[in-house]
Formats: structure tokens, C-alpha cells, sequence
């Protein structure tokens, strides 16, 4: 938990709630972005409701003196700009006795489900105070406020207002009386939960979202074709990546479905341009047939699946981690794939550049399981070093005598011949082929071909970034994706209370590579494995695939809400007693 | 023996034997498709262009198998799914020839939404639809351009349906060229081919292709077919009710459009990723 003492805040939590239009979310992202320019880290979570336009929306702050890739447990205040159908963000903004619920009393009572937690009601007479400035808006107000009882300097907050109103510069100075009323306001409440003054900044720093760097990591990593069919909570990555491509020689084209948009980027891929597309659960179901294609034709392609609520359409604007098994086992036949997690928002650009290499090198698809909390939620962070990873094709040189597209390796992988290259034209398959890529149906080609694919993805050397391992202890959580940042949080409260625990959070779930986790097991004797999900995918597949060390537990649960630091905390305290 | 010579002089147009593969077709003896293989080679050499400057991308059915029996670049890909792969390819690729070959199962039904978009999209390619009214390779079913009163173990009754007529919906949908050619006359074919490839944007070609196997009746076209008794025309409204009028049996090319042509510039932009950043600073 937190610290509550006075000005020695290290983490604050904040909710910003109002109806749509009523500019919570730009609240939000000025005040992360001032809190960023005062040299603080936070992360912003959007939530939202089912509607288009006007339903009501929650930016979760949460502001801190390191860097964070997680909610915390509780909320330290929830401020409204309205009451309009707040109490449904109950269960993603809990508060307790020490906690703060702030609205405007014109607008009615704060909601019961917030105030029965024990939460201090504070008035706020936002419409009022905002009218009193003839041209200005009550979330000005609200983030005035906010960075008042955060301590956020009133410059800086002034500073990111002024840049985001360059183009409505008249506006600036409503906004900023509107501001300085918040604040003034805020002085009442103390200084409680005031942050402690930020480590002098020494890194370079980024303002970036999970969707974002993904994206951003595909380009690293040398993807220049997308395919695009908009799907929520993957669209934002799709959009970057339309006027960012063509900056860089690429392009990006808006396909009719899924369908068309997985078999664009394998003929662009073919063609012997790096190619990826992204999308969400529904999405993914859609295109299992054609990576089956780029399995059997090995066409090296990327597909981000910005993972939601399902099955079906399901929660689409929520995160889940519930397409682990479509993704490591949906495809028919024999067919091995890539499977990669990324653990942190910075690392969606890391593992995506990282997927791009190796399905590449390996000419396979490789699957990006991010998810709607890191491609929707705005962080900041050090700027991730460019990993210099690049794809790297095994090409044919042109005039290679009997070339054959398929040759049986001992690396499984084979030169691939580029369409252009004079001399070695040939049929990429999806029919089971020869060497040289003919159709055959015959056993002793079959086992072959089989084999080789097998081969090449199983042979590779993936390197230590297969997994954060860290810490020591006998009880280990063994966990992926956005699960890692609690899971990191809940072993080191636990550290600080004697209990050693270690983290394995992987990022290369397929291949399995039973091995390497019996090595970061080793000395283990409890597993703790930590998903986001109804059916305890994850645990399915470790159980299948690798030998678990000693006694084995599951912590799971669906979306949309969060696994929280101190249920995975709970769950390490309370084994190391047993 | 002039025409070894000629393929062995840089620059000089190939002779269509060089785009044939050494794979025997696995389609029935009599089949329309081999003398549509036959159009293609010539095609490709009449256009003037190399192996490796030719891409023939399919999808899955008896006609689809039509790469492997060429030399040039091929992909063989997914059910329904080939204009697809092929648009990534060829916007990827402009550099190459994209050549697009199928069925009317595949064509029209499993991968209809496809054809509308490849048509609206006006990728510089060419699509050769082998249309023969039937499912072949899985023995005989109904596809969208079978009579409604055609019976089969799967349609007992026949499907009751209209058929689909794709050169009018090709032409509604945005194809740049369209036209209506019989495998029975492969010169024809290799004509039209020709000029389809040449021609900028989407452009369709609906082969009549008999299948002697499960529709022998289709033998008969050969008496059926005439040649189109009109020039081509720019105009759709004209192209349009030529086609909805004409008997099914009008052989040529039926339109010839100056849609705009989708062609999004690849490698120009010429930043470094690290160039990108900036954008995401505080």
C-alpha cells in the first residue's frame, strides 16, 4: 500500500469522471503531461462506456516519482465534472475511508456507491465557479484542482495548456483563470496528496501509448506495409501507422475485413516487404486461416491482437487476456507460430520490433498479444533504446541453380526467393509442397515439410528477453503481458516485508521453451500463475507444455477489472505462511 | 531456332513457351483451362515481359491451380482470398505484373466481397475468372453463376436462385476494364489478356471455361459464342446495358474505363524511423 503521510507521496491515484463532451480525458492527458514536464512518471487508463459519443468516460491517473506500469490498488480521489452515470465506474475506481469523491453539489450528491466506501465528500462548485469566467470549462477547473492536490507546479500545467491552445490561443486565458480557481480550491484540502519532488530528470522521456509503440516498434523493426481493417481497442495503432508509413517509404492500405486485411500483408510480405496488421479477439478468429497460410507458405508476417473482453463481440473497449488459446493453438493442421507478450507499455514497442525480427528470420507469423490496457492507456516513460533489431531475410541470390523455395535445412529456415529476382520463380503454397514448392500429397513430403517448420521456429536461439526473470525466493509468479506491472508491485511490497518472491514474466510464450523456465524455476517450489481471464488460459498452456516445479496455484480473473498489486500481493503473503 | 536466339538477347520478348512450367495439370482431359494456361503464356509474351516480372496469384479450386504450371512468380494462397493477397503484393510491389486467377466459386462466392473491393479499389492488376458454372474440384456443387434449376446431390432441386452476373457487377463495383472471353479460342483470349494487362486499374476477365467433367453440356458454347458486335466503350451507362442485354455469349472486350487508379507512392518518403520520435517527446 501507499504511504499516507504528508508530502512524502511517491504514487498518487486519481480519477477523472464525467458525461462524454465533457472534456475529462483532455483533463486528463494535461495533467499527465504536466506532471511529465515537472519530471514526474504516471500513466493515464481511458474507460469509457459502450457509447459512441456522450457516454460517460474516466480517465484513471495515476502520477508517481518511478516509473509505473499499473493502477494501484485504491484511488486517492475521484473528482467529477458531473454525476452523469458515474456509479458505473464503481468497481474500476475503488475508494476507502482515506479517499477523496469531489463534485459539484448543483449537480447533485455525490453517488452513494462512492460515498459509502467512507470517502470525504468535497465541494466543488464547478458550473459556478467556471461561469464566473465568462469563456471557460468546468474540466479546466477539475484540472486545476487535480494538479493542485497532486502538487503538479502551476507553470507547468499552464505551459501544456497554452501548447495544446495554439489554436485557440484566445481561449488560453479563460482556461487558465479557470485553472488557477481549481487550484485556489484545492489549497483547502492540504497538501495530503502532494507527490514528493520528482528525481531530477536525467533520461530522455516519452508520452506514449501502447497502441503508439507498437506501432512505432514496427517500424524499428522495418515493417513497411499495413494492412487495416478498424477494430476497437486496435484502431488507435492502425492510425499511427497511416501517416507515419509513408514518412519512412511505407504504406498503409484500409482492406474490406480481416480476411482481406491478413491476406494483404502476407502477398505484400511475399512480395518481400515486411508486413503486419493489428487487431482485437473478433479480428484474430477471422484471419486463423490465413496465418495457417503463412505457416504452410512460410510468409514471415506480424499480427498485434490488442486483446479485449470476449468471446464474440464481447467487452470491446475493456482488456482481457483471454486470447492466449486462440492464439497459441487456434490454427488447423500442425502449425507453429510465434507468440510474443509484451509486459509493459514501452515494451509493446520492444516485442513488437522484436516480433518483426524474428518472424522475418524465421519466416513465420509471429502474434503480438498486447491488450486494450496498454493500447489505450497514455504513459510516461524512459525512452526505450532502439534494440537495433531489425528484419532480416534469408534471401536467394539471383541465378541459384535448382532452386528450391522449400529446401529441407538444418536450420529449417530456407532462402526465399523474391519476386524480381530473375531465375528462381516459384508457387508460394498453402497446399502441402515438395522442396521446390509443388503440390504433393505424398507422406514422406509431408513428414518433411512438417518437420522443417517445426525445426526452424524450435532451433532458434530467442536469447534472454524470452523473460523478465527477477528476484529470488521460492515462491514464484509466473505471469504475462499487463499482469506484470502488478505482479512486480505485489513481489516487491512483499520484499519490503521480508517475503523474497520472484517474477517470471514471459514474453515468448510460443515456442514453449520448457527449459529455459525450468532454469528460472529452479530452487522453486510454489508457482503462482497470475492471468487475466475467466478459464485460466495461461495456466492451461504451462500445464501442457512445461513442468511446473512443486505446488501450483492459479490467480485469475476477467476483465475488465485490472489484476490490482495487492491481490497478487494477498495471494504471495498468504502462501509463504502455509 | 530464331527464337532462342531471340530470348537469349537482353531486352528481346520472350516466346511463350518460356512462361510454361514443367508441372502437368491434374485437370480432366478436355477441360477449358488448359487453353486458358496456353492464353497466359502468350499473354505474358506478347506484353513483353520476363518470368520474374510476372505474378500469378490464386486461390483454391481447379483454376487456381494455374501457377504452379507457369514459370513466373506464383502464389497459391487461401480459399476466396487471392485479389486480396494480390493487392497487398502488387501495392507493395508496383514494379511487377499481377495477374489474378480463379474460379467462380471462388471468385463470386467465397471471396465475392473481394471482387466488389478489388473492383472499387482499381489496383493497377487483371483478374482472369475461369467461369464454368460449377464446383469442380469438390465434385460437382452449384456456385453462384449455375442455372437455377441446375441439379446436383447437393441441390437436388436445383438452388432456385438467380444467377450472379459478374460482369455488370464488376462494372457497377469500379473495374476499369471489362470483358468476356471463351477458352475454346485461346488466340481470343490471349488477345484480350493482353490488352487487360496493358490496360491501367482493375480489369476483369470472365473466361468462359467449360467443364466437361460435371457440365458437359458446356460443350455446346463453342457453337454459342459470338464475337461482341461492338467496339469497347468508356462509357458505363452504355457498357451496362450492353452486358444486362447481351446473351451471356458475347465474346470481347465490353469496356474500357479511365478510373482513377489506386497507387499509393512506396519508398518515397525517405525519413529514418528514428526521425519519428520526435513526436512522442516530452
Amino acid at each position: 500500500m501507499t504511504t499516507k503521510s504528508s508530502s512524502k507521496r511517491t504514487s498518487v491515484c486519481v480519477a477523472l469522471c464525467g458525461s462524454g463532451g465533457a472534456g475529462v480525458m483532455t483533463a486528463g492527458n494535461l495533467l499527465l503531461e504536466a506532471a511529465a514536464q515537472a519530471g514526474w512518471y504516471g500513466l493515464m487508463v481511458r474507460s469509457s462506456g459502450p457509447q459512441i459519443r456522450g457516454g460517460e468516460a474516466a480517465a484513471l491517473m495515476r502520477i508517481a516519482t518511478h516509473p509505473i506500469d499499473c493502477l494501484d490498488d485504491r484511488f486517492d480521489a475521484l473528482v467529477a465534472v458531473d454525476w452523469q452515470n458515474i456509479h458505473r465506474f464503481a468497481d474500476e475506481v475503488p475508494l476507502d475511508g482515506a479517499s477523496l469523491v469531489v463534485g459539484d453539489p448543483d449537480q447533485g450528491e455525490a453517488p452513494e456507491v462512492y460515498t459509502k466506501t467512507g470517502a470525504r465528500a468535497v465541494k466543488l462548485p464547478l458550473k459556478q465557479m467556471a461561469k464566473a469566467i465568462p469563456g471557460s470549462w468546468p474540466n479546466m477547473v477539475v484540472l486545476g484542482f487535480a494538479a493542485g492536490l497532486l502538487g503538479i507546479p502551476a507553470d507547468k500545467v499552464k505551459a501544456v495548456v497554452a501548447q495544446s491552445l495554439k489554436k485557440g490561443a484566445e481561449q488560453l486565458p479563460a482556461s487558465l483563470a479557470a485553472i488557477e480557481a481549481g487550484r485556489t480550491a484545492a489549497a483547502g484540502e492540504g497538501d495530503a496528496l502532494a507527490l514528493a519532488a520528482p528525481a531530477p530528470v536525467t533520461s530522455r522521456r516519452w508520452l506514449i501509448t501502447g497502441n503508439q509503440a507498437a506501432g512505432f516498434g514496427a517500424i524499428r523493426g522495418g515493417v513497411r506495409f499495413v494492412a487495416a481493417y478498424p477494430i476497437t481497442p486496435a484502431t488507435e495503432l492502425l492510425e499511427y501507422m497511416a501517416p507515419a508509413l509513408p514518412q519512412v517509404g511505407g504504406v498503409l492500405v484500409q482492406a474490406e475485413d480481416e480476411l482481406a486485411s491478413i491476406n494483404m500483408i502476407i502477398g505484400a510480405s511475399y512480395g518481400g516487404v515486411p508486413a503486419l496488421t493489428a487487431t482485437a479477439g473478433p479480428g484474430l478468429s477471422l484471419m486463423t486461416e490465413a496465418l495457417g497460410l503463412a505457416v504452410a507458405a512460410e510468409v514471415p508476417i506480424v499480427v498485434v491482437d490488442v486483446m479485449r473482453g470476449g468471446p464474440s463481440t464481447g467487452i470491446p473497449a475493456k482488456s482481457e487476456q483471454s486470447d492466449v488459446s486462440i492464439a497459441l493453438w487456434g490454427l488447423h493442421g500442425d502449425a507453429p507460430r510465434l507468440v510474443l507478450a509484451p509486459n509493459s507499455i514501452p515494451d509493446c514497442l520492444t516485442t513488437t520490433q522484436w516480433a518483426v525480427h524474428l518472424a522475418e528470420a524465421l519466416q513465420a507469423p509471429a502474434i503480438v498479444l498486447s491488450d486494450q490496457f496498454f493500447g489505450q492507456a497514455r504513459t510516461v516513460t524512459d525512452r526505450p533504446e532502439d534494440t537495433g533489431v531489425v528484419a532480416e531475410r534469408l534471401v536467394a541470390p539471383a541465378g541459384a541453380e535448382g532452386y528450391k523455395r522449400y529446401a529441407v535445412t538444418e536450420s529449417g529456415v530456407s532462402p526465399m526467393a523474391i519476386p524480381g529476382t530473375p531465375g528462381l520463380a516459384y508457387t508460394a503454397d498453402g497446399l502441402e509442397h515438395s522442396e521446390r514448392g509443388i503440390p504433393s500429397s505424398g507422406s514422406a513430403e509431408h513428414r518433411t515439410q512438417l518437420a522443417k517448420r517445426e525445426r526452424k521456429l524450435a532451433a532458434h536461439d530467442y536469447g534472454a528477453q524470452w523473460a523478465d526473470i527477477e528476484g529470488d525466493g521460492e515462491i514464484a509468479v509466473v505471469t504475462f503481458g499487463s499482469c506484470t506491472g502488478a505482479a512486480r508491485e505485489a513481489i516487491a511490497r512483499a520484499r519490503a516485508e521480508g517475503v523474497n518472491a520472484r517474477l517470471v514474466s514471459m514474453r515468448l510464450l510460443a515456442p514453449a521453451r520448457p527449459k529455459l523456465l525450468a532454469a528460472a524455476l529452479e530452487g522453486v517450489d510454489r508457482v503462482l500463475v497470475v492471468e487475466q481471464n475467466h478459464g485460466g488460459q495461461f495456466l492451461r498452456y504451462l500445464r501442457a507444455e512445461f513442468e511446473l516445479p512443486g505446488a501450483v496455484r492459479s490467480y485469475r480473473h476477467p476483465g475488465p477489472l485490472p489484476i490490482r498489486p495487492e491481490e497478487v500481493h494477498w495471494q504471495i503473503t498468504e502462501w509463504s505462511r502455509a | 531456332m530464331n527464337d532462342v536466339k531471340d530470348e537469349m538477347r537482353p531486352g528481346a520478348a520472350l516466346q511463350p513457351a518460356a512462361f510454361k512450367s514443367d508441372y502437368k495439370p491434374i485437370w480432366c482431359p478436355g477441360c477449358g483451362d488448359f487453353s486458358v494456361l496456353s492464353a497466359f503464356t502468350k499473354a505474358f509474351a506478347t506484353v513483353g515481359k520476363k518470368p520474374e516480372e510476372v505474378a500469378v496469384v490464386s486461390g483454391i479450386g481447379c483454376s487456381s491451380r494455374i501457377p504452379a504450371y507457369l514459370t513466373s512468380y506464383g502464389f497459391h494462397g487461401v480459399h476466396g482470398r487471392a485479389l486480396a493477397a494480390a493487392t497487398g503484393l502488387k501495392v507493395a510491389r508496383p514494379d511487377l505484373t499481377v495477374v489474378v486467377a480463379g474460379g467462380d466459386g471462388d471468385g463470386y462466392s467465397i471471396g465475392g466481397n473481394h471482387f466488389l473491393h478489388a473492383c472499387r479499389r482499381n489496383v493497377d492488376m487483371t483478374y482472369v475468372v475461369m467461369d464454368n458454372h460449377v464446383y469442380g474440384m469438390t465434385k460437382g456443387q452449384p456456385s453462384p453463376t449455375t442455372e437455377p434449376d441446375w441439379q446436383s446431390k447437393l441441390s437436388p432441386s436445383g438452388t432456385g436462385l438467380r444467377v450472379f452476373h459478374p460482369l455488370v457487377v464488376a462494372l457497377a463495383a469500379g473495374a476499369n476494364f471489362v470483358a468476356r472471353a471463351f477458352s475454346g479460342d485461346p488466340n481470343g483470349v490471349a488477345a484480350i489478356l493482353a490488352e487487360a494487362i496493358r490496360h491501367p486499374g482493375f480489369s476483369f476477365v470472365e473466361v468462359l471455361s467449360p467443364c466437361v467433367t460435371f457440365r458437359p453440356e458446356q460443350r455446346n458454347w463453342k457453337q454459342a459464342v459470338h464475337p461482341a458486335p461492338v467496339e469497347p466503350t468508356n462509357d458505363p451507362a452504355q457498357a451496362a446495358r450492353r452486358i444486362l442485354t447481351d446473351d451471356g455469349f458475347n465474346v470481347g472486350i465490353l469496356y474500357r474505363g479511365d478510373r482513377m487508379v489506386y497507387a499509393p507512392p512506396v519508398g518515397k518518403g525517405k525519413k529514418k524511423p528514428a526521425d519519428l520520435e520526435r513526436g512522442f517527446e516530452v
